[in-house]
């Protein structure tokens, strides 16, 4: 394509402010590690209490080594993907069927309001007595957390759907099935979206507080583990090895939501 | 069966936890076949709600509303063009066109042929592969247009649908859809809030009162059939007719 002088200068520059934002947001990271391996280095930290970057080196070598790093990571990425597919479709599900049928959804709104206030954790003791200390304790665990919250959300988008449109599709007559499939569910799909990014972050939280409370494997037990033996290596380690996962399927999300909304044209 | 549409004695009355608003009171009048009837009154007045009913979205609440000698929930005979286009930005334009023959099941090949006719006799060939955000909005509208078109409506109810266009576009789709509906013979319903447009395209005008709705005043203007929109605008009695529609609105002791 042919752009004019001034167009060809402006993308210079969109581009060069582009390169400039992404090397600062590699900066931080720098400086953030590079400033706590330098505080530890001069003492003013103790890296007993807070480790440091290139302990943490060591200890990911070693957890490597011995295998127990991709071990606890796997149980953990296996844990969260399982509860954030079944928070998303039996979310989506129960809030399709409260959409269709409109006197149970009044019925229930206050109550998954109400529920959804409630801070889950205080139910950890009595799932664990009914569903036993393993790994569907900490899948509930992580429902709990999300499911509520994705149904309230995604509902909420069902029933935003702009009121002109449906007359529309009154107006052809067409059934409620019909509505669902041609205009709410399309309709909803930003919204989808965005429950799921809230999704992948909640789903996290429900694993790692269900690995706290079960304590056999995943990332938040090497958390618990590491801070009963008072070793913050393990602990530090563990968290951001966490936070690097949370990091790539957040923006697994974010990449499925670009080629989403370039199909069905929507500006996001 | 030539009178298509018929109201008799018809009251509607709207119900919401706050109140009851009586909105259409003794409402009578028939429309018959290949006839453009307009609707003009004041805002709020209930002219939406008449359109509802006759395609039989509500039903009246007491009285009775034809179309085709039976009521409108029961047959599928009318057209609704929105006073928005309503396109869906997730479906191409033929997608949008198709909409109504997905829902009602119709024979996808033969729709899309007359969609492709109506594009080109509309002048948008070449769009049905884009998406209604690339488009203008007087295109907007005429895809809305040609959506409602493409079912082949007995009866097509008009919304105020050129009051986004535009004024200089809304002169040519008035002219457009005038010609449409009379070459193709179609009985029409047509609401506005611009007397001009009344008198370019109709038949008859219905001149409404204000809340609860009823009818004023029919204005005859058959004088005027088989002439275009922009002939009716300088022939000398359009002034006359405009004053009397205008006279007759104004005029509230009735
Ligand atoms: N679903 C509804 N529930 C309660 N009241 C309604 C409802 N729909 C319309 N109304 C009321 O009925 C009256 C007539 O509405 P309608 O939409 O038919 O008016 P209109 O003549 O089309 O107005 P406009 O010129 O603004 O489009 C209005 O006062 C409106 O407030
Ligand atoms: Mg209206």
């Amino acid at each position: 394509m042919n752009y004019s002088k001034e167009h060809t200068r402006y993308l210079k520059r969109l581009r060069g402010k582009k390169v400039t934002i992404t090397l600062g947001r590699i900066a931080v990271v720098l400086v953030f590690f590079g400033l706590w391996e330098a505080l530890t280095a001069l003492g003013v930290l103790d890296s007993f209490i807070t480790s440091s970057p290139s302990r943490m080196a060591v200890k990911l070598a070693e957890l490597f080594s011995t295998g127990d790093l991709l071990y606890h990571m796997g149980v953990t990425l296996a844990e969260t993907v399982l509860s954030f597919i079944l928070a998303t479709g039996a979310g989506m599900l129960i809030a399709i069927i409260l959409w269709w049928f409109e006197t149970a959804r009044k019925i229930l709104e206050p109550h998954l309001v109400i529920l959804n206030a409630l801070p889950k954790i205080a139910l950890g003791p009595v799932i664990i007595i009914w569903v036993g200390a393993g790994t569907s304790a900490i899948i509930v665990m992580a429902l709990l957390i999300s499911l509520i919250i994705t149904i309230i959300n995604t509902l909420q988008g069902f029933l935003s759907v702009d009121e002109g449109k449906l007359r529309l599709f009154k107006t052809m007559k067409a059934s409620k099935l019909q509505t669902l499939v041609k205009l709410v569910l399309p309709a909803s799909i930003p919204n989808i979206i965005s429950v799921l990014k809230v999704n992948v972050g909640l789903c996290w939280v429900g694993t790692i507080m269900g690995e706290y409370l079960v304590s056999k494997a995943g990332l938040g037990y090497l958390i618990i583990y590491g801070g009963t033996v008072f070793d913050l290596d393990i602990v530090m380690t563990a968290t951001v090895v966490l936070c690097v996962l949370a990091a790539i399927m957040y923006y697994t999300v974010v990449v499925a939501e670009k080629l989403i909304s370039k199909k069905f044209k929507f500006d996001v | 069966m030539d009178e298509l549409i018929v109201f008799d004695k018809v009251y509607l009355t709207y119900h919401t936890k706050e109140s009851e608003t009586p909105v259409l009171s003794d409402i009578n009048f028939t429309v018959s076949k290949g006839e453009l009837m307009g609707l003009v009154g004041p805002s709020g007045c209930g002219k939406t709600t008449i359109l509802s009913l006759i395609s039989g979205i509500i039903a009246p609440t007491s009285g009775s509303v034809l179309t085709g000698g039976s009521p409108p929930q029961k047959c599928d005979i009318s057209g609704y063009m929105l006073q928005k286009d309503e396109l869906l930005p997730w479906r191409t334009n033929m997608g949008n066109i198709l909409l109504g023959a997905e829902i009602k099941k119709l024979d996808r090949q033969k729709t899309k042929q007359k969609a492709i006719q109506l594009l080109k006799k509309y002048d948008l060939e070449g769009v049905e592969k884009h998406y209604p955000s690339q488009l203008s909005g007087g295109m907007r509208q005429r895809i809305a247009l040609i959506r409602t078109l493409v079912l082949a409506p007995q009866i097509i109810l008009l919304d105020e649908p050129f009051s986004a266009l535009d004024f200089q576009t809304r002169l040519q789709v008035v002219g457009d859809v005038y010609n449409m509906l009379k070459s193709e013979e179609m009985t029409a319903v047509f609401v506005t809030h611009d007397i001009n447009e009344a008198i370019s395209m109709c038949d008859r005008v219905a001149v409404l009162s204000s809340k609860p709705c009823r009818i004023k005043k029919i204005i005859d203007i058959s004088e005027f059939n088989g002439i275009p929109p922009s002939e009716r605008r300088v022939n000398k009695r359009f002034v006359e007719i405009y004053d009397d529609i205008l006279t007759t609105m104004q005029n509230d002791g009735e």
